[in-house]
């Protein structure tokens, strides 16, 4: 018996009673959100750090105040991006009124990852509800804790019968696909985007795709090899690497690599102490199945830094490409309390909490283009520095590649950054630092080819969840003017329909 | 093309933010018959003017139009930089396979999804152009010989095969009374008392088509027109009364020069009926009394809405034209052309120095600098987004 039939007519009732048109419905709900992060705030920081090991510092920045942050530019702005958006007329319409009205869609399925599990569900869902849709939300199984609050806690806050929350692992996630909804949102790997794509094609639903892919990041010989180093090692391995946007791997002269090895082995120690192992700093690796991908990309090239693998702290790497609807098992969901490995039983001790489990900071040299570790999306906190010699070399490189979600050039010389922008595509760009694009609600945060399609933050989010529907109201009479259109045709009257249809009219504003 | 700048918070004050736009490489446009110049031009004076490179698929029914496509357009373009493409579905599907930057689709939603399956493939990304039933309340406040001359004129231009035409009407049996003489005023006005004769009426594009709508013309009672002749492809300017929601012609786009009138009892009853099919490409509503049209577009959704008027919105570039549900996804004519041909890059350009301003956010971590981060990254301008 499909429950989720009843979930899903009970929400479009909703949406087709005019439920959440109104904008003091979506403030109200919008005002919930506010409420809850604030409210639970603790009990979400201690469920990001049983999932994934965070610091409260972590998920404060990346998590917490991200997602609040999207709820109040939306509440300041709401009313702003709901009203009609008016047009510029040309001579055959300047006595209509010409606009865009931003409409919700309807049901929206937001599918959300596990990396940030928080951010990466109520980034889109403010959106979903600023621009009057129905949700249907079905958070990552993988990071259960945060899974666990969106389902139970989050409901209070909002009106039941226009929200819900779906669960479960990549079965009952193809079996929701089968469903009709009105859009798509997805975060996650471009194998299971596909997957995504080819279902909502079924019923010509529009998508979001957010998907990933390896981040190139260019260090040009004209830099400071700390400065660089800080900023490399800060974004790769926040979040134990775990990061859709981190720089994946390095394009650097063979002289910059001398420099930029011992840099960063000062940054991981000033980051992470001696023993990264018992830095409070560094997260966890989310679960086994992907230990073994990582520890088997350990083997490529030659460790420079890290790569330690201790037994009893197992390095996982997971792999977000086949997480999200192709782990399954147990040994792919943890219990929060016990983990068996090689039939040794650990529990958690009081710095490590969960099912998380360790990788060490770790920087791999002399590897080649068809390592594992240069074939597929890290995800993890190992970061491979590749030669080349010279800039053109590096852009070559990268443009044989599938388009990236992130791309990084570091130079003190700005016509190298402008030539990497201007020579290369990407999702988003930043010069000379890492993921901070994506702090930005005014920058639309998306990615292009096998990194994704569409985009979304701040006001791009509410484009995203609405139809924009274009609006010509015109007065019922005056229809002496309407004559020079109608049969029976001549070239005179043709004459003058073309004058009055130019877009060119006495007004200069450009479109 | 110019890069638009972004407004930056605190953390990123010293930085530059803007959106770049770039082309996306190579992208397929595949357009239909019944405007054959229109909607393969259009679109592809936005994929070029977005910088891409262009593979166009002109519709093999139109093989008048296909020929100078194919044979004298090319000579006035960079052909580095663009082909074209001739063949029938099987051949399409054969491109299909391909992986393009791109895929802009103008066509019958059933082929969209085709489209859409293809494309996801390669996870390139898409705009669907299609259709459906377009709904037209017309209400009992109206002067109907107006209401007439403008359904008229548009439903049976290009003899009916408009994506946006209105496809049928919903009237209170009051007005279908006074509407069904205005209706043969206007079609006899416009095309004389021998349609089949006048310059001004086209043809049907071919004989499938001819086929299924002569089969449409057994819906309901024929009201208005009604004659056909197989051969010259003429189906008469037609209007049809009685017809029931079942009928075939209430079921298909009718994409010919046939209107069928629907009698409600309400404005409530109107939209109840439009909301429970699904959101077509174009929604109408004819009314003296601005609240009626304000209700309808209220409590409607469509790809595009007209109050009182036809598709003449469809010229002005300044709103974006493109469906909703079915009747398509994202949207394209003038600079919406240009943005839906482009990548929107985010782009942040730091300093490469001032490092120590990048200290609070450095592991070890600490609340103090926890606390200052936060109040950084809430910040925000005074303007609006």
């Amino acid at each position: 018996m499909d429950t989720f039939e009843d979930t899903a007519r009970r929400l479009r009732e909703a949406f087709s009673s005019g439920r959440t048109q109104p904008a003091a419905f979506r403030v109200a709900q919008l005002e919930g959100l506010s409420r809850f992060l604030q409210e639970n705030r603790q009990l979400l920081q201690d469920a990001l750090a049983q999932d994934l090991h965070k610091s409260a510092f972590e998920s404060e920045i990346s998590e917490i105040t991200i997602s609040q942050g999207e709820v109040d530019l939306a509440l300041r702005n709401l009313r702003a991006w709901m009203k009609d958006q008016k047009v510029p007329k040309n001579l055959a319409t300047q006595l209509d009124s010409a606009f865009i009205r931003k409409e919700p869609f309807g049901l929206v399925l937001i599918i959300a990852p596990w990396n940030y599990p928080l951010n990466l569900t109520l980034v889109p869902l403010v959106g979903a509800i600023a621009a009057g849709n129905c949700v249907v939300l079905k958070p990552s199984e993988i990071s259960k804790s945060i899974e666990k609050i969106l389902a139970e806690v989050l409901p209070r806050y909002l009106d039941q019968s226009c929200f819900a929350v779906a669960l479960g692992g990549p079965e009952e996630t193809a079996r929701l696909l089968e469903h009709r909804f009105d859009y798509i949102f997805f975060t996650g790997s471009p194998h299971v985007g596909k997957i995504v794509m080819t279902a909502a094609a079924k019923h010509l639903t529009p998508v979001t795709l957010e998907l990933g892919g390896k981040n190139p990041c260019y260090v040009d010989d004209n830099c400071d090899p700390q400065t660089v180093a800080n900023r490399l090692a800060w974004f790769r391995y926040f979040n134990t690497g775990q990061t859709c946007v981190a720089p994946d791997y390095v394009l650097c002269s063979p002289d910059m690599q001398e420099r930029l090895l011992p840099a960063l082995q000062n940054a991981i120690t000033r980051f992470y102490g001696d023993d990264p192992q018992n830095s409070p700093n560094l997260g966890r690796i989310i679960n086994q199945k992907h230990f073994k991908r990582l520890q088997e990309l350990l083997n490529c090239g030659r460790v420079a830094i890290g790569g330690q693998s201790d037994e009893s702290n197992l390095y996982i790497a997971l792999d977000l490409l086949s997480s999200d609807l192709n782990s399954g098992g147990p040994e792919c969901g943890l219990s929060p309390h016990m983990l068996f490995l090689k039939g040794r039983t650990w529990t958690p001790d009081s710095q490590i909490l969960g099912a998380g489990v360790l990788g060490a900071p770790t920087v791999l040299v002399d590897v080649q283009e068809t390592d594992k570790v240069m074939q597929e999306e890290i995800f993890g906190p190992i970061l491979p520095l590749m030669t080349v010699r010279s800039l053109d070399e590096a852009i070559n490189f990268i443009n044989h590649r599938e388009k990236p979600l992130a791309l990084y050039a570091f130079s003190n010389n700005s016509q190298v950054i402008k030539q990497v922008l201007a020579r290369t595509s990407s999702g988003g760009f930043c010069g000379n630092d890492g993921f901070m694009h994506m702090t930005l609600a005014s920058l639309p945060f998306g990615g292009v080819g096998a990194s994704g399609m569409g985009s979304y933050h701040g006001k791009f989010s509410f484009d995203t969840f609405s139809h924009h529907r274009a609006c010509l109201l015109r007065s019922p009479g005056m229809e002496k003017i309407n004559e020079l259109r109608y049969p029976p045709y001549s070239s005179r009257n043709l004459r003058v329909l073309l004058m009055a249809m130019e877009e060119r009219s006495c007004s200069c504003t450009l479109l | 093309m110019k890069d638009e700048p972004a407004s930056t918070n605190l953390l990123t004050k010293l930085d530059c933010a803007f959106t770049l736009k770039e082309p996306f490489g190579l992208v397929l446009i595949i357009s239909p018959w019944n405007y054959p110049v229109n909607l393969t031009l259009v679109p592809l004076v936005g994929a070029i003017a977005a910088g891409n490179c262009v593979i166009l698929k002109p519709s093999e029914k139109s093989k008048g139009t296909e020929k100078v496509l194919a044979e004298v357009l090319p000579q006035y373009l960079d052909q580095s930089c663009f082909a074209v493409v001739v063949g029938g579905s099987q051949e399409t599907q054969k491109l299909l396979e391909h992986k393009f930057d791109y895929i802009f689709f103008t066509g019958s939603p059933h082929v969209g999804k085709i489209v859409m399956t293809a494309a996801a493939k390669h996870l390139t990304p898409i705009t669907l152009e299609l259709g459906g039933k377009n709904p037209c309340y017309v209400d009992d406040n109206c002067d109907p010989q107006t209401v007439a001359n403008r359904l008229a004129w548009f439903r049976y231009f290009n003899t009916g095969q408009t994506c946006v035409a209105p496809d049928y009407v919903l009237c209170s049996p009051d007005m279908q009374e006074r509407l069904l003489p205005a209706l043969q005023n206007a079609i006899t006005r416009f095309y004389g008392d021998d349609p089949q004769n006048s310059p001004n009426l086209g043809r049907v594009i071919n004989q499938k088509h001819f086929k299924r709508l002569q089969e449409l013309l057994n819906c309901g009672r024929v009201a208005i027109g009604g004659q056909s002749d197989e051969s010259n492809l003429y189906i008469a300017p037609t209007v049809l009364v009685d017809v029931q929601e079942t009928d075939k012609v209430m079921q298909e786009e009718i994409f010919g020069p046939i209107l069928p009138l629907m009698t409600v009892k309400s404005l409530d009853e109107a939209i109840n009926f439009i909301n429970h099919r699904e959101k077509p490409l174009a929604l109408y509503a004819f009314s003296n009394n601005s609240q009626v049209v304000n209700q309808v577009l209220d409590q409607t959704s469509s790809g595009n809405f007209r109050g009182n008027d036809g598709f003449l919105y469809a010229t002005l570039l300044s709103l974006p034209f493109g469906g909703v549900g079915k009747s398509g996804m994202g949207r394209y004519h003038g600079k919406f052309s240009f943005d839906t041909f482009s990548n929107h890059r985010a782009c942040l350009i730091s300093p490469s120095g001032l490092e120590k301003l990048n200290e609070i956010r450095y592991p070890p971590y600490s609340s103090q600098a926890q606390k200052l981060l936060r109040w950084a990254m809430s910040s925000h301008s005074c303007t609006l987004q």
